[in-house]
């Protein structure tokens, strides 16, 4: 084991390299940039033993990886914000190929204004591709959900690609103390990828073929049934990295005093890690409130989240990014979650943190003491909130 | 020139963001200065596009004119709109070349084949400098860059030879260094019609001179003088003597009917059957 104090872009590289990754191919963008020089510095000093390819864009950087995870290795890619949504088209294609790509997302706010700062509208916005979605809320995590998450997509119950979210500048570019668990182990954790179908002149096969109606949605089927297998293993696969390893992240939610809580905050990435403060504070006089920090945003834990409404009476769900004429993502996904259910708390939107603007535990103690008041009062003021909007 | 050039005329009173010593300056105050000797008394008679990286903060938002800042690679296509709403004007674009030919690169193969009347200037780094120093399809050969730390092994793009060989009507490569030859290039192409393109091979010693061994900007520049070399003088050397110079000039000059003049007179021509039907 080895101890690294680094930021989450150089943790991400150490992690591509501890999990063996064949082939790379990337594009620089900010504030996704040092994750790729890093790796480049891994590759050549032959550190990692990795082809990696410098691209002309996202879209090839998405394209190269396609070809080389259909070739049957391991692949890594990492971008952010205009990058990703570049890759948009790419993204659909690399899911219904069903090739295992994992690539890391540096959540970065969109343009115009342009703003290099942390938002999630980046890869919210591709939350239908496709792709399963984790979000992390500190560089271990990081770390332990990049090889948590190659174990996960390689699955044959699976086979999907996914991101790796991780919000730019808060994680990206801040150092944290990282444990690197020694490479046997993580080998024997994840051993090396055997494709069961892969592209081989040998016994040749028409990858990403056309298919008429009569077939086309039983395919689409077979990616929605991938993603409920998913939302099966990834407890079980966190349970067993932390047998290994000493660390779990709490499966598809980290939850954080939530039991006897009247109010749960529902919150993802670095927002989760600071309400955990909020939640202490508020706790101190006297308010019952939790926190959870929904980890995986595709598939969605709407079965977890349905047991959390159980004994809650109301949700105050912290979004840092907006579904434009309608509401925060995860606001939207919680009420949707909740439909049929009886006896559903009140729940309560804040949208906040966009373009980079900090939420501290003080922003989220403020949103907690609002929301208990609507508690009390058996009614929520407002569907949505614009948390310190400047007039 | 009715009075001195004065670069505060056509600038908004904003702080620029450019590095010390980058060769942005020269390329803004060049073609300013080609703007004021064709009489411009202000840039109402522009529009500016331009995508991302730092050339593209040339235009945006410090010149006092129309212009779009636009996505990465993209200017080029903002630009066909702007110019078949307004042929009228004149639609510069600036760009760097992990924008232009990089990301971008197929926009400006097909803007140059359909002749579309834009003049676009490519300040050629030769790195991916605004996110700090990454290999791009211009870094020369070897060179050691933040992706590259053992040297690039990818032979660069020559961009003035591809937009002749896509159908440009004007296509020039200077250096930072002659900064004369570069004012009266943008001069010529501002008054031209057609796909017009001048590369700028400019020095960026925060991303790239200071990995590939220069000390200082006045470094790059003196190398930039020592390297560049006339089309003539290259026609006559080999091609591993050519490797390391920096082939400098006019690659063309020529007439084509341009996209605008070809979809206006198609216009015309539709409209004008109407009326007599």
């Amino acid at each position: 084991m080895q101890n690294v104090i680094d930021t989450a872009n150089h943790i991400v590289a150490y992690a591509a390299k501890a999990a063996r990754v064949q082939v790379i191919a990337a594009y620089p963008i900010t504030p996704q940039t040092s994750i790729v020089e890093r790796i480049a510095e891994l590759v050549e000093s032959g550190e990692l033993n990795a082809e990696y390819i410098r691209v002309e864009s996202e879209h090839s950087a998405m394209s190269a990886c396609m070809g080389a995870a259909a070739g049957g290795v391991r692949t890594f890619t990492a971008t952010s914000s205009h990058g990703l949504v570049l890759m948009h088209e790419a993204l659909h294609w690399a899911s219904g190929s069903r090739l295992p790509i994992v690539m890391p997302v540096v959540n970065r706010a969109l343009g115009p204004g342009w703003n290099i700062w942390a938002d999630f509208t980046d890869s919210m916005s591709q939350r239908d591709t496709g792709w399963i979605q984790f979000y992390c809320a500190e560089n271990q995590e990081v770390f332990d959900t990049i090889i948590q998450v190659y174990k996960l997509c390689e699955n044959e119950r699976v086979l999907l690609p996914a991101m790796v979210c991780l919000e730019g500048f808060i994680l990206s570019h801040t150092y944290m103390p990282v444990e690197i668990p020694d490479q046997e182990k993580i080998d024997d954790f994840l051993p090396p990828y055997k494709p069961k179908w892969f592209l081989d002149v040998n016994k040749p096969i028409s990858h990403a073929n056309i298919v008429s109606p009569e077939w086309y949605m039983e395919f689409r089927y077979m990616i929605q049934e991938a993603m409920e297998n998913a939302k099966q293993l990834i407890p079980e696969i966190d349970k067993e990295y932390g047998k290994y390893f000493g660390f779990e992240h709490g499966g598809l939610i980290d939850k954080y005093k939530c039991e006897d809580a009247d109010l749960i905050l529902l919150t993802m990435g670095t927002i989760g890690s600071e309400a955990k403060i909020a939640v202490d504070n508020l706790r101190k006089e006297g308010l019952k409130v939790g926190t959870a920090r929904v980890r995986v945003f595709r598939p969605f834990p709407r079965e977890e989240i349905r047991k959390l409404a159980e004994n809650a009476q109301m949700f105050a769900v912290i979004d840092r990014g907006i579904s434009f004429g309608m509401e925060g993502f995860l606001a939207e996904e919680t009420k949707a979650s909740l439909s049929n259910q009886k006896d559903q708390p009140l729940i309560a939107g804040f949208i906040a943190g966009l373009g980079g603007r900090d939420v501290t535990f003080k922003t989220i103690e403020k949103i907690a003491k609002k929301s208990s008041e609507w508690m009390r009062a058996g009614k929520v003021g407002k569907e949505t909130v614009w948390v310190d909007l400047r007039k | 020139m009715t009075e001195t050039f004065s670069i505060r005329k056509y600038l908004r009173d904003l702080k620029l963001p450019f590095c010390l010593g980058c060769g942005i300056f020269t390329v803004m105050n060049t073609f300013l200065r080609a703007v004021h000797e064709l009489g411009h008394e202000n840039l109402s008679k522009f529009v500016f596009c331009s995508g991302i990286g730092c050339s593209a903060w040339i235009p945006s938002p410090y010149f006092i004119a129309d212009s779009i800042h636009t996505t990465h690679g993209r200017s080029i296509p903002v630009a066909t709109g702007i110019k078949l709403l307004r042929p009228d004007l004149n639609v510069v674009v600036f760009g760097g070349d992990g924008d232009i030919v990089g990301i971008g690169i197929s926009h400006f193969i097909h803007a140059a084949r359909r002749n579309l009347d834009v003049l676009v200037v490519m300040v050629n780094n030769m790195i991916y400098g605004m996110t700090g120093g990454q290999v791009a399809p211009t870094t020369p050969f070897k060179t050691k860059t933040t992706t590259t730390p053992y040297g690039s092994f990818e032979q660069p793009l020559d961009a003035a030879r591809l937009a002749v060989t896509a159908g440009a009507c004007y296509s020039a490569r200077w250096t930072t260094a002659q900064s004369n030859e570069l004012k009266e290039s943008i001069k010529k192409a501002i008054k031209m019609q057609g796909f017009r393109f001048i590369e700028v091979v400019s020095q960026c010693p925060t991303s790239f001179g200071r990995r590939a061994g220069f000390k200082n900007a006045g470094e790059m520049i003196k190398w930039f003088k020592e390297n560049a070399i006339s089309i003539e003088q290259a026609e006559r050397m080999a091609e591993e003597e050519l490797a390391q110079k920096i082939v400098v000039g006019e690659f063309i000059r020529r007439k084509r009917l341009t996209l605008h003049e070809t979809v206006y007179e198609i216009i015309r021509r539709e409209e004008g059957k109407n009326v007599e039907d």
